[in-house]
């Protein structure tokens, strides 16, 4: 029986031992990516390359879902707002859930579904393929050939797309509020420009995507890179890579929140 | 694909995003109607602010003319110091009269300024006089039932003579 015990606690210590060495690894190749940046962004074509991949396919479903959920925001706030006779504060409730929460949130996790776990395939296969192995026999780092550029794209497009996401957003809830249903366009537009503060909402909304965007194609060039070099590999790794950055999107989402937003109005 | 058409998308992506952000400020935020770049501020003590917060609108004849950029409370004159910064291309008298209104029955509290007839205007840092404090609904109410009540006291006793 204690022998028993003894083997359990092995077994958490053994785990807890396994993340944190993971954690470690991660932050130093987090860092190495850092440190060698330098030649990519030197080498900008790259970046611009993985920008189309990561950003511009991403287009397409980050402005369907950005109208959708606008369309839906509209007429959900409009539901409620009209039982209280508010119904054209519909357009203030659009603007400041896209901006300060959903905007940043919903196109992070869009993103990290749609090309976190691209990144991270195409990584894993390229070291399962050995590709990685042939081009550090040919003296060329892949951390910097391979790995810097898909990370500093996946940085520049993540607060476009977010943009994107609201813009397109506010344009849905526009339609169905003003178009479909018919509250008046005026007071619409005039009590969300009241409402919505440059620095407050719009300057940290931004500032969230910008962390989103580290963080997630920081996770999925880790896992790709990371990924034991087998079919199986590669699916566990493109999993992770899914579920830690959607967790992470949304643990980081709340204690930004909680910093930017804390006590104010 | 060729590297032309692959730049061609990036451009445009990145110039769709930037242009996305560019309406999202103008558009949607108030970045176009009012800026806080020059601008006075002056301050105002309140006996009772009510629900007003920082960031409320400051509005003279229904135009917004500046933002409440700071609450404080004051433990010299036990009142609220309402610190806010307005627009400098409104000028106000001295002797402008500050007080606290509701939008709507249940809407945002904001401070509406009322000119004065004062020659002098308010400059940076100078105190604004006269104030109105929030209309608090319970004291309201409280007041209403006190009186009542001493309505129905004289009437009994006028009943008992």
């Amino acid at each position: 029986m204690p022998r028993r015990i003894v083997i359990g606690i092995r077994g958490v210590g053994h785990r807890v031992i396994d993340s944190i060495w993971r954690l470690g690894y991660a932050s130093r190749f987090f860092l190495l990516t850092m440190l060698k940046s330098g030649t990519s962004l030197r080498r900008f074509g790259l970046i611009i390359r993985e920008v189309y991949f990561t950003g511009v396919l991403s287009l397409i479903i980050i402005l369907v879902s950005g109208l959708f959920v606008g369309m839906v925001l509209g007429l959900q706030g409009y539901e409620t707002l009209q039982r209280y006779g508010a119904e054209s504060a519909v357009g203030t409730m659009v603007a400041l859930s896209l901006l300060r929460e959903l905007g940043p949130v919903v196109a992070a996790l869009l993103f990290a579904s749609r090309a976190g776990s691209a990144i991270t395939a195409e990584i894993g296969l390229m070291k399962a393929t050995e590709q990685l192995a042939a081009m550090e026999m040919m003296a060329v780092d892949p951390i910097a050939r391979v790995v810097a550029p898909r990370f500093w794209a996946g940085v520049i497009s993540m607060p476009l797309l977010a943009a994107l996401f609201s813009a397109i957003g506010v344009f849905g809830g526009y339609l169905v509020a003003v178009v479909l249903i018919g509250v008046d366009e005026g007071s619409f537009w005039s009590q969300m420009q009241d409402a919505v503060d440059f620095r407050y909402d719009i300057v940290n909304g931004v500032i969230k995507t910008c962390v989103f965007g580290v963080a997630v194609t920081a996770i999925a060039v880790f896992e790709g890179y990371d990924a034991s070099p087998t079919a199986e590999g590669v699916s566990g790794a493109t999993t992770r890579t899914v579920v830690t950055s959607s967790l992470a999107i949304l643990g980081l989402d709340f204690v930004l929140t909680s910093f930017m937003f804390r006590g104010m109005s | 694909m060729q590297r032309t058409t692959m730049d061609l998308w990036v451009g445009i992506f990145v110039i769709a995003g930037i242009g996305a952000l560019l309406v999202l400020a103008f558009k949607v935020g108030n970045l176009g109607t009012y800026s806080a770049a020059d601008s006075y501020v002056v301050t105002g003590s309140f006996e009772n602010i009510g629900g007003l917060k920082v960031r409320a609108p400051v509005k003279s004849a229904g135009v917004v003319v500046g933002r409440v950029t700071g609450i404080q409370f004051s433990t010299d004159t036990f009142d609220a110091q309402v610190i806010m910064s307005i627009d400098s291309r409104y000028q106000f008298p001295k002797d402008t009269f500050a007080s606290i209104l509701t939008s709507g029955l249940i809407g945002e509290q904001y401070i509406g300024l009322a000119a004065g007839g004062d020659e002098a205007v308010l400059k940076s840092g100078d105190k604004i006089m006269k104030t109105n404090s929030a209309l608090v609904l319970e004291e309201m109410i409280g007041r209403f039932l006190f009186n009542k009540a001493s309505e129905g006291d004289g009437k009994e006793k006028a009943g008992a003579d």
